[in-house]
């Protein structure tokens, strides 16, 4: 069976080693984890974590299941093939030599980023978006040479009726 | 009433009708054993080892259907008890653990007898605790009862810190367990169960598969009432044995790897399974791909989890065993069953082939049989002794020849396949039911691994009885080596044993032997007559296999049978 990426939103309570119950679950299971993002929510006692994981039809429902088994699991929301909205930052420290300047501002702004920090060799950005618009502006700018990249992975919210 | 964090928790396992705790003291627990010197109500089995401490509080939980509780201090203490909580955790067997901790101030300083006995139990408990504050120790203590015997029970660990031990606070008894993140489902889904019966009434082949699952919610009568309603014959895992009886014209005898060859072929040939209580493991399921490939199967399972984990399920029922089966029975009686015994009669002549001519059997000869010492304890015991396994081959053998009638009589490690667990759990069964026989069917390996809680059985007046089947070998793993590496003993031979009689009058047993198959009898009588320990060493065939078999990752179809 073919493997797809899932958008998975967890609600879990804000308590130490929960984070643990879930990282452990998925390492000890064999399950993927190709990004996490964690905090707080509106109440402080809940923490949402928002996931991509990777996996067979039958390997994601036994995620969730597993998920929800949980104690500490409130509620997991697989946010694939929903209505969404999904925003990921990324910091890309990239080299910025005099010639390449004009060049490398010009991406950032069709990208709309913006110029974190400053230095005669260098450009710090910041990039938002979905995934794949990181990845867009991460291959444009490797030939200037990257040299670090963070990123938050992806935090997402389910779209309200209007 | 202000009390120190000791006597909240004896307060509180009085308040969960806890009587029995099985422990070890140390250094972190040290107040909590002061405490409980005063306290009458509680009775404390001081055992050899923590391990065996967790696992007699096993054996206790699976003999009286009430939670285990074990008490070990920090560190190694703590560590000793994982063997024994893991394999509560695979049998689903609803446990509380307490371990000591260090002082909340030295957590994290690799402090004398520390260990992060939560971050290692993780994986292995349903669910576990530090507790860092006494005002939380009682609400806690409820919420671990309430979470390891609710919905599929399981082990929870609660760990405390030497200063929440001793430091005092106001004690109101908490009120009910409401947890937002934890609601187990009872109720099936009626539609489901429609289609449950929908099903059953189609089918031509039907088999009952039951597991662990309908022993832990005692609903072996509502599922012996369904499969003689309808003439469904019923195999089992190993979990599962005594939740139908074994004596039963309808019973099958265990499903998989060791399974009888009538069992394996009828879940092979079936064209429904209806599958209660189990989790398809891999010693049940042999090749997923071939497991039951002309069946629709319908699963009843109390954790999602388990459906549709290995195999695809046509009818999955999310609900408590009991529950949906008495269910299904109210659903059947309210159809009308046409001509079902003429449905039925081929199916059934079928089954009683397969029994005919590919029995359960082995060969009579000169050194005793291993079979042969289970079948005389069968005989002699009227089937009504409770029986712990250790695991091996004594575990299958006891498996395929003492008929067990009723849940709560076979306890075995099961999933985790934990040598070393008959003995303590024997013990355990023996505190819980304290006038029934009970007999640790045992190898003389996994005897060896713990061996010293003959101790705790002689201390305590436990007359347990252990009947080591003993052929100087690891003799599962010399069978494999046997058939697939070529006779290839590669350190399976004790070249060197105890004198199992002399070891046991060294503890203060009783030590009985039997050389030749007519002293079988005699031995096994003079045990189970004796009011005190006894050890029975039988010296078997050195070289006995287990069968029929079905090599790893065959079709359970594919046995060999000799």
């Amino acid at each position: 069976m073919s493997e797809k990426k899932h958008l998975l939103s967890i609600l879990v309570d804000n308590e130490p080693g929960v984070l643990s119950r879930i990282t452990g679950l998925f390492s000890g299971r064999g399950y993927n984890i190709e990004s996490l993002s964690v905090a707080e929510t509106v109440d402080p006692g809940i923490s949402r974590i928002t996931m991509v994981t990777k996996g067979s039809p039958m390997i994601i429902e036994q995620i969730q299941k597993q998920l929800n088994k949980l104690i500490n699991v409130l509620k997991v929301i697989d946010l694939t093939g929903t209505q969404y909205v999904q925003r990921e930052m990324a910091l890309v420290k990239v080299n910025a030599r005099a010639d390449h300047r004009a060049e490398i501002l010009r991406i950032t702004d069709i990208f709309r980023g913006q110029v974190v920090d400053v230095g005669m060799e260098h450009f710090t950005l910041k990039i938002e978006g979905d995934a794949e618009k990181i990845e867009a502006v991460l291959n444009l700018l490797k030939p200037f040479g990257i040299r670090e990249i963070a990123r938050t992975g992806c935090v997402a919210l389910p779209r309200e009726n209007r | 009433m202000k009390l120190k964090g000791a006597d909240i928790l004896l307060k509180m396992l009085q308040e969960e009708g806890v009587d029995t705790v099985f422990g070890y003291p140390g250094g972190a627990v040290i107040d909590i054993y002061d405490a409980l010197m005063e306290e009458k109500s509680i009775n404390h089995v001081l055992v050899r080892h923590e391990q065996g401490a967790a696992h007699a509080a096993d054996g206790y939980a699976r003999a009286t259907g009430k939670v285990g509780v074990c008490l070990v201090t920090s560190g190694p203490g703590a560590t000793n008890t994982v063997t024994g909580i893991a394999s509560a955790y695979m049998d689903s067997i609803p446990m509380v653990i307490f371990t000591g901790q260090v002082p909340t101030a030295l957590i994290g300083n690799d402090a004398f007898q520390e260990v992060d006995i939560v971050g290692i139990t993780r994986p292995c408990t349903k669910h576990n605790y530090l507790v860092k504050d006494v005002r939380n120790l009682a609400r806690t203590i409820k919420e671990a009862f309430h979470i390891a015997r609710s919905g599929r029970p399981g082990p929870v660990l609660v760990d405390l810190p030497k200063d929440v031990i001793t430091a005092a606070t106001q004690f109101n008894v908490p009120g009910e367990v409401k947890l937002k993140t934890y609601n187990p489902t009872y109720k099936p889904n009626i539609k489901q169960l429609n289609k449950v019966v929908d099903l059953i009434a189609k089918a031509q082949k039907p088999v009952i598969f039951s597991g662990g699952g309908v022993s832990l919610c005692q609903g072996h009568r509502e599922l012996t009432e369904l499969a003689r309603k309808l003439q469904i014959p019923v195999t089992s895992t190993l979990m599962g044995l005594g939740g139908f009886p074994g004596t039963d014209p309808l019973w099958l005898g265990m499903l998989g790897m060791h399974g009888t060859f009538r069992a394996n072929m009828a879940v092979s040939e079936c064209d429904l399974l209806i599958s209660v209580g189990v989790r398809f493991d891999d010693r049940v399921t042999g090749k997923v791909d071939e497991f039951a490939p002309n069946a629709k199967i319908v699963q009843i399972d109390i954790d999602p989890t388990s459906i549709q984990k290995n195999v695809p399920v046509h009818v999955p029922v999310v609900g408590d065993c009991k529950i949906s089966l008495a269910e299904i029975n109210t659903l059947v009686d309210k159809k009308q069953w046409e001509e079902l015994e003429e449905t039925r009669k081929p199916w059934l002549a079928q089954i009683d082939e397969w029994k005919q001519t590919t029995p359960l059997a082995y060969q009579q000869a000169e050194v005793i049989k291993p079979q042969y010492v289970i079948e005389t304890l069968y005989d002699l015991t009227g089937g009504d002794a409770i029986i712990a396994t250790e695991v091996g081959q004594n575990q299958m053998w006891a498996a395929q020849y003492y008929h067990v009638k009723e849940p709560g009589h076979f306890i075995t490690s099961g999933g985790l396949g934990a040598m070393g667990f008959g003995l303590p759990a024997a013990i355990g069964a023996q505190v819980g039911a304290p006038g029934t026989t009970v007999v640790d069917i045992a190898g003389d390996g996994s005897i060896q691994m713990n061996i010293q809680e003959l101790a705790t059985a002689v201390q305590y007046n436990l007359p347990v009885k252990v009947v080591i089947l003993n052929n100087g070998f690891l003799g599962m793993v010399r069978q494999w080596q046997e058939l697939f590496y070529k006779r290839r003993y590669s350190s399976t031979q004790f070249v060197h044993a105890p004198d199992f009689v002399k070891l046991a009058e060294a503890y203060g047993a009783v030590g009985l032997r039997a050389k030749t198959p007519d002293e079988v009898a005699s031995v096994l009588r003079q045990g189970l007559e004796c009011n005190r320990p006894v050890v029975m060493d039988f010296v078997v065939e050195p070289e006995e296999s287990v069968y029929p078999m079905v090599p790893a990752g065959a079709p359970i179809k594919k046995m060999l049978l000799v």
